[in-house]
C-alpha cells in the first residue's frame, strides 16, 4: 500500500504544472454556455494546445497514475474541461484505438487528438435508456453502405459534432446483444437532423438526433458485424474509470468554499451545519483515494482497462455530489433561489447535479452491476 | 503509486483469517457466547496468547524490541480480520500498549482503555491493565478501578462497567513506574508518554495541532475503524449468502432488486470506509483518520442494520450472527472518536484549508 508517485510520476506532474502555468495565461476568455460554435473552437484550441504539447492522447495512451495525475493537475490549475472533445477523447477515441484497423486509427484518432474533429454519442434511444440493447435504430445493408433509420436522444455536443458513434442493429432476428453494429456516422450526412433539447438547468447540453436512411459507408463500421455491443462495453468501463477524477478535485475546492462562505455569513456557528460539511469532507477525502485504489488497480490489470470498481465509486460520486450542493443551498439560505447572485454558480451546479445519478448508467443500474457482476447475486426480478 | 496491498501484505492477512477461521470459527463465536452468558470470562486466554505469538500485538513494535517492524498499513489488515471473526477482547487497547505494558506485546495481558464516554469501561472484570487520559501519563497499570460494578452490556462479547473516575481526570490509577518498563520502546526514558512506543507515533501524548488527538488516541480510532470495516464486510458477506440461498415466491430473494440494492449499498459503504482506513494507515493524518473512523461507523452500523433486514425474521433471533455485528459495531462506534467528534474536527480542518 503505497500512495507515494514515483520520481518519474512527479517529473511528470512538475513538468504538466509548468506548462499548464504558461498555457493558461495565453488562454482567450470563456464563450457563454449558449455559443455553441465559440464552445466548440474554445474547446478545440486548448485540445489543440494539449496536442502541441504532447499531453494530448493521455486518455488512452498512457499509464492509468500519468492519467490521473494529468487530470488532477489540470484540474487544479483550474484549466479548461474536456468539453465537446469528451466522446472523442473518453469514448469513440478508446473504442477505436482498441478495437478499429488500422486504417481506422489513422484516419480518427490524429484528428481527435488535435481537436480538429469533435464527436457525439448516438446510443440511448426514446425507447432504449438503461436496457440500451433494446435499440432499434436499424442499419440495412445496400452495398457499401449501410441505411440508418432511426432516432438518438440524449446526445451531448449533436450540434457542433463532425462524427457520431452510433449503435445500430444490423441483425433483427439475432439474440438482442448480437444483432448490434458500432458505426462511425459523418454528421453532415444526408438524413440526420439534430434537435436541441433543453435540460431543467435551462441550457441545451443534449439534443435529439434523427436519422432517415443515412448512408453510413460498411467501412466505417468498428469491429465486427453484429459485434457492436461488446465493442461498446469497451467504451463503458473507460466512461465509468477515470473519467470523474477532476470533479472530485472540483469538489473538494468548493466544499472548502462553502465552509469559508459558511463562517462569513455565519451559518457556521450551526453545529448540524458544521457536522453536514465534516461529512462531506470525509466522503470526497474518501472518494479520492477510492480514486487511486481503482487506478492501482487498473494499473495492474492487462491493458490498463478500469474494472467494475468504477460502479462502486460511481454510484457514491453521484449521491455525494447531490449532497455538496443541497449542503451549498443550506449555506445560501433564500440565496439558493437566486441565478445570478453571489452563489450562482453553486446553483447552476446545484442543478446539473440532478443529471449525475442518471447519466452514465443511472444508480439503479449500477446498483444492479455491482450486487449482480461484483457479489454474484441473481440476475431478474 | 501502488495502493493495493503487496503480495506480503496478503499473504498477512491470508495467515491470519486461516488462524481465526481455526481457532474462532462460528462454532467458537457461538460458545463464546453461552459462556459469556453463563458469567464465564469472555476472553479466551489461550487464543490471546497465541494471537501473540503470531506477532497479532507486536506489530508495530521494531524488532529490536522483539516485535515485528511493520506499520499501520500491516496493522489495519489485521484488524480488519479480527473484526470480521468477531473476535472478543481488547484488541486495539492491547495492541497500543504493546512496548509499554509488560506482556501486552506477547499476549500474556488483557489491555483495555478509557475509549468510551459516560464513565463506562471495557472488560472491567478481565482486564490486567488500562490505558487512559489524553494527555501524558496515560498508561496505568493495574485493573481498571471499577466502583459503582458492572453495567450489563448490550453486546453479550464485550462486558461493561462503570469506571470510577471519569475519563480526561487528572488522576491516573496506577503509577508511572510500572511504565518505565518500557525501555524497549521507540521513546526511551518517556515513561510518562502513553502508546508512543512505536516509532509512527513517537512524540509525546496530547502533542500537535489544538484538538487534535494524541497519536495514541488517533491509532485506537484507526485500529477500531479497521475492525468495523471488516465487519462490515463480513455482513455483507452473511447477507448475499443468504439472499442468495433464501428463496420466496419462486426464487431466491437476491434475485429481486429491492434485495439485491441493499446488498449493493452494503458493499459500497463498505468498499468506500475500507479505501479510508487503508489511507489514514498509510499517511497518519488525523484528519483522513477522523474521515476514516466516521465511514467505517457507518459502514458497520449500517451493514448490520441491512444484513438483519435482509434476514427477515431469522436476523430478528439471537441463533443469527447478526446481531452481535450490529451491537458490537455500536460499540466501537462510541469508542476513540465519534461520528460527532470527528465530523467537527474534519470541519474545523475545512475551514484550515
Amino acid at each position: 500500500m503505497d500512495l507515494t508517485y514515483t520520481e518519474e510520476e512527479e517529473a511528470f506532474r512538475a513538468r504538466l504544472r509548468d506548462w499548464l502555468a504558461g498555457a493558461l495565461a495565453k488562454l482567450p476568455p470563456k464563450p457563454s454556455p449558449g455559443d455553441w460554435p465559440g464552445r466548440r473552437a474554445y474547446d478545440a484550441g486548448w485540445q489543440r494546445a494539449l496536442y502541441d504539447a504532447g499531453y494530448a492522447d493521455l486518455h488512452w495512451d498512457a499509464s492509468p497514475t500519468q492519467r490521473l495525475i494529468f487530470l488532477e493537475e489540470t484540474e487544479r490549475a483550474g484549466a479548461p474541461y474536456v468539453g465537446a472533445n469528451f466522446v472523442g477523447l473518453l469514448h469513440a477515441g478508446p473504442t477505436i484505438a482498441a478495437e478499429g484497423t488500422p486504417e481506422q486509427r489513422e484516419r480518427w484518432l490524429p484528428p481527435i487528438l488535435r481537436g480538429e474533429e469533435i464527436w457525439c454519442q448516438g446510443f440511448s434511444e426514446p425507447d432504449a435508456g438503461s436496457d440500451l440493447a433494446a435499440l432499434r435504430t436499424r442499419a440495412v445493408r445496400d452495398g457499401d453502405d449501410y441505411v440508418v433509420t432511426g432516432s438518438k436522444i440524449w446526445t451531448s455536443h449533436a450540434e457542433v459534432a463532425d462524427w457520431c458513434e452510433l449503435l445500430v442493429r444490423t441483425d433483427p432476428r439475432a439474440p438482442r446483444h448480437r444483432g448490434i453494429s458500432w458505426l462511425a456516422m459523418p454528421m453532415d450526412a444526408p438524413g440526420v437532423t439534430v434537435r436541441p433539447l433543453r435540460t431543467l438547468a435551462g441550457s441545451a447540453e443534449f439534443a435529439e438526433v434523427f436519422l432517415d436512411e443515412v448512408r453510413v459507408p460498411v467501412r466505417n463500421r468498428v469491429g465486427d458485424e453484429n459485434d457492436g455491443w461488446r465493442v461498446t462495453m469497451v467504451t463503458l468501463s473507460f466512461e465509468r474509470g477515470t473519467a470523474f477524477v477532476g470533479e472530485v478535485v472540483a469538489c473538494r475546492r468548493v466544499l472548502a468554499e462553502l465552509a469559508r462562505a459558511a463562517r462569513r455569513s455565519g451559518r457556521w456557528d450551526d453545529p448540524a451545519l458544521r457536522r453536514r460539511l465534516g461529512r462531506l469532507h470525509a466522503e470526497f477525502g474518501a472518494l479520492w483515494r477510492l480514486t487511486q485504489w481503482n487506478v492501482s488497480e487498473a494499473q495492474r490489470s492487462p491493458g490498463g482497462v478500469p474494472g467494475v470498481g468504477g460502479s462502486v465509486f460511481k454510484l457514491r460520486y453521484s449521491h455525494a455530489r447531490q449532497e455538496l450542493y443541497d449542503a451549498a443551498a443550506e449555506v445560501l439560505g433564500a440565496r439558493a433561489l437566486v441565478l445570478d447572485g453571489e452563489g450562482g454558480p453553486w446553483v447552476a451546479d446545484r442543478l446539473s447535479s440532478l443529471s449525475y445519478t442518471i447519466a452514465a448508467g443511472t444508480s439503479q443500474i449500477q446498483r444492479n452491476i455491482v450486487a449482480e457482476r461484483i457479489l454474484g447475486l441473481p440476475k431478474g426480478g | 503509486m501502488d495502493f493495493q496491498p503487496t503480495e506480503e501484505q496478503r499473504a498477512l492477512r491470508a495467515g491470519l483469517r486461516e488462524v481465526l477461521a481455526a481457532r474462532f470459527g462460528q462454532d467458537a463465536l457461538r460458545a463464546a457466547v453461552a459462556a459469556a452468558e453463563a458469567g464465564a470470562p469472555v476472553v479466551d486466554r489461550r487464543l490471546w496468547r497465541e494471537l501473540g505469538d503470531t506477532g497479532f500485538f507486536a506489530l508495530g513494535l521494531p524488532e529490536e524490541a522483539g516485535g515485528v517492524g511493520l506499520g499501520l498499513p500491516e496493522a489495519v489488515l489485521l484488524f480488519e480480520e479480527a473484526g470480521r471473526a468477531l473476535l472478543p477482547g481488547p484488541l486495539v487497547a492491547t495492541w497500543l500498549a504493546a512496548g509499554t505494558v509488560p506482556g501486552a506485546a506477547e499476549g500474556r495481558v488483557l489491555v483495555t482503555a478509557y475509549d468510551l464516554g459516560d464513565g463506562l469501561v471495557t472488560y472491567p472484570a478481565e482486564a490486567d491493565a488500562v490505558l487512559g487520559g489524553s494527555g501524558p501519563a496515560a498508561v496505568a497499570a493495574g485493573r481498571p478501578a471499577v466502583a459503582a460494578g458492572p453495567a450489563a452490556s448490550v453486546d453479550p462479547l464485550t462486558p461493561l462497567g462503570r469506571a470510577a473516575r471519569s475519563e480526561g481526570t487528572a488522576e491516573a490509577p496506577g503509577t508511572a513506574g510500572s511504565v518505565g518498563t518500557a525501555g524497549t520502546a521507540g521513546t526511551p526514558g518517556s515513561a510518562g508518554s502513553a502508546g508512543t512506543a512505536r516509532p509512527a507515533a513517537a512524540g509525546p501524548g496530547g502533542a500537535g495541532g489544538p484538538g487534535e488527538p494524541a497519536p495514541y488516541r488517533r491509532e485506537g480510532a484507526l485500529l477500531t475503524a479497521a475492525l468495523q470495516v471488516g465487519s462490515a464486510l463480513r455482513t455483507t458477506e452473511l447477507a448475499v449468502a443468504y439472499a442468495g440461498r433464501r428463496e420466496q415466491f419462486g426464487r431466491p430473494i437476491g434475485a429481486f432488486q429491492a434485495v439485491k440494492h441493499l446488498c449493493a449499498q452494503m458493499l459500497v459503504r463498505a468498499e468506500l470506509a475500507r479505501t479510508a482506513v487503508y489511507a489514514a494507515a498509510v499517511t497518519g493524518d488525523p484528519v483522513e483518520t477522523a474521515a476514516a473512523k466516521l465511514l467505517a461507523d457507518e459502514a458497520a452500523v449500517r451493514g448490520a442494520r441491512d444484513c438483519l433486514q435482509v434476514h427477515g425474521g431469522m436476523g430478528f433471533t439471537w441463533e443469527a450472527e447478526v446481531h452481535l455485528h450490529l451491537k458490537r459495531a455500536w460499540l466501537r462506534a462510541e469508542q476513540w472518536l465519534t461520528a460527532a467528534e470527528a465530523e467537527e474536527a474534519l470541519a474545523a480542518d475545512l475551514t484550515e484549508s
